[in-house]
């Protein structure tokens, strides 16, 4: 096994890093893959209560780089997910106790005994995003159909490309399909044409999403929600898998039929 | 076209088209570190260089960004003066 290394990253706060690492690491270890995935926001550490583990931490990803621990001892396993290993982030630290070549090296010494390793940067351009970055093979830019997270996300994007991490693959989160088709809101097209750069995924806006992380249960698990196949053909499209996107206009009813009639720009 | 007819029924232009083209705009100074000013700046002087050596129109002269997949590109067209029409200085 030789992991490839993927960091989730998007300038902007709030677009959903967090969510979609933990979807992804859970949609890979169903699969089972052996996953692990590393909380680099240290300081406002959050991916262990998305991924429902926060009773469980005993060592951090501040503690292993200081060798106060082992690898090992800081990897929680996810008992629903056996595949599924968590590396939390210190919470009364900052960004400035881990460095690019610390999490270079500690990447290193993951890759020979998984497939996938997650990283979920902090938001900014600081030295938290420089450490969630060095090590990547793959980076994922996430951002929503929002002028805001649009526009950090280009800043992000040409980082990744100065950093020679580049392409950047994109994922749009928590589009409104029937805004969208009401032009209130930026579509996918005006997205990819705006940022040029690969689209990796569509993840439509969904309550279930909310419910999910009250839970501490990943939303790939739920089989009904759209969210979570969203995720799951991320997940897929990671693995090399040609999967199509969603069709995110098939809730558009009569009345939705008949305003394209009338006005077929609008569709 | 639709542009036209929306202002003539007082429709407003909707949000979506607004947010995108000013997303452009914006992207376009973050990329590069150029402002409006500073690209006034330099067609003024490129205008003065290239007069000194060809007779050209100044009011014609036209300088755009534009942008190829992430690569914004900086395009001047200035359209030369016949020779033949050559101011006697």
């Amino acid at each position: 096994m030789a992991a490839k290394v993927v960091t989730v990253t998007s300038g902007k706060g709030g677009v959903g890093k967090t969510t979609a690492t933990a979807n992804l690491a859970s949609a890979l270890a169903a699969e089972n893959f052996k996953v692990v995935c590393i909380d680099a926001d240290i300081g406002l550490r959050n991916l262990d209560v998305v991924l429902g583990l926060e009773n469980r931490i005993v060592y951090d990803l501040v503690d292993v780089v200081e060798g106060r621990c082992r690898l090992r001892q800081a990897m929680i396993r996810d008992k629903r997910l056996p595949e599924l290993y968590l590396i939390p982030a210190a919470q009364t630290r900052d960004k400035s106790a881990v460095s690019p070549s610390d999490m270079v090296r500690l990447c290193d010494e993951l890759r020979p005994d998984c497939d996938w390793v997650l990283i979920d940067s902090p938001a900014g351009i600081e030295r938290g995003f420089r450490n969630a970055i060095a090590p990547a093979d793959i980076v994922i830019v996430i951002t929503n159909p929002e002028v805001s997270a649009v526009r950090d996300a280009d800043r992000i994007i040409g980082l990744i490309e100065a950093e020679e991490k580049g392409p950047a693959r994109l994922i749009i989160n928590r589009l409104k399909p029937a805004m969208v088709k009401r032009e209130e809101m930026l579509s996918p097209d005006d997205v990819l044409e705006l940022l040029a750069v690969e689209l990796i995924g569509i993840v439509p806006e969904d309550e279930n999403v909310t419910l999910s992380i009250n839970r501490g249960l990943p939303i790939v698990l739920d089989g009904k929600s759209r969210a979570g196949l969203a995720f799951r053909n991320i997940a897929a499209r990671l693995r090399g898998e040609q999967v199509p996107f969603l069709d995110l206009n098939d809730q558009g009813g009569l009345l939705g039929r008949l305003a394209r009639l009338i006005r077929p720009g609008g569709a | 076209m639709s542009a036209i007819l929306d202002r003539l029924l007082g429709r407003k232009k909707k949000s979506a088209r607004q947010a995108k083209e000013r997303l452009k705009l914006v992207l376009i100074h973050d990329r590069t570190d150029l402002n409006p000013g500073t690209l006034e700046l330099l067609k003024d002087e490129l205008i003065s260089v290239i007069s000194r050596h060809v007779d050209i129109d100044p009011a014609a002269v036209r300088i755009e960004m534009t942008q190829d997949g992430r690569q914004q590109r900086l395009i001047a067209d200035i359209p030369l003066n016949p020779a033949g029409r050559r101011r006697v200085r």
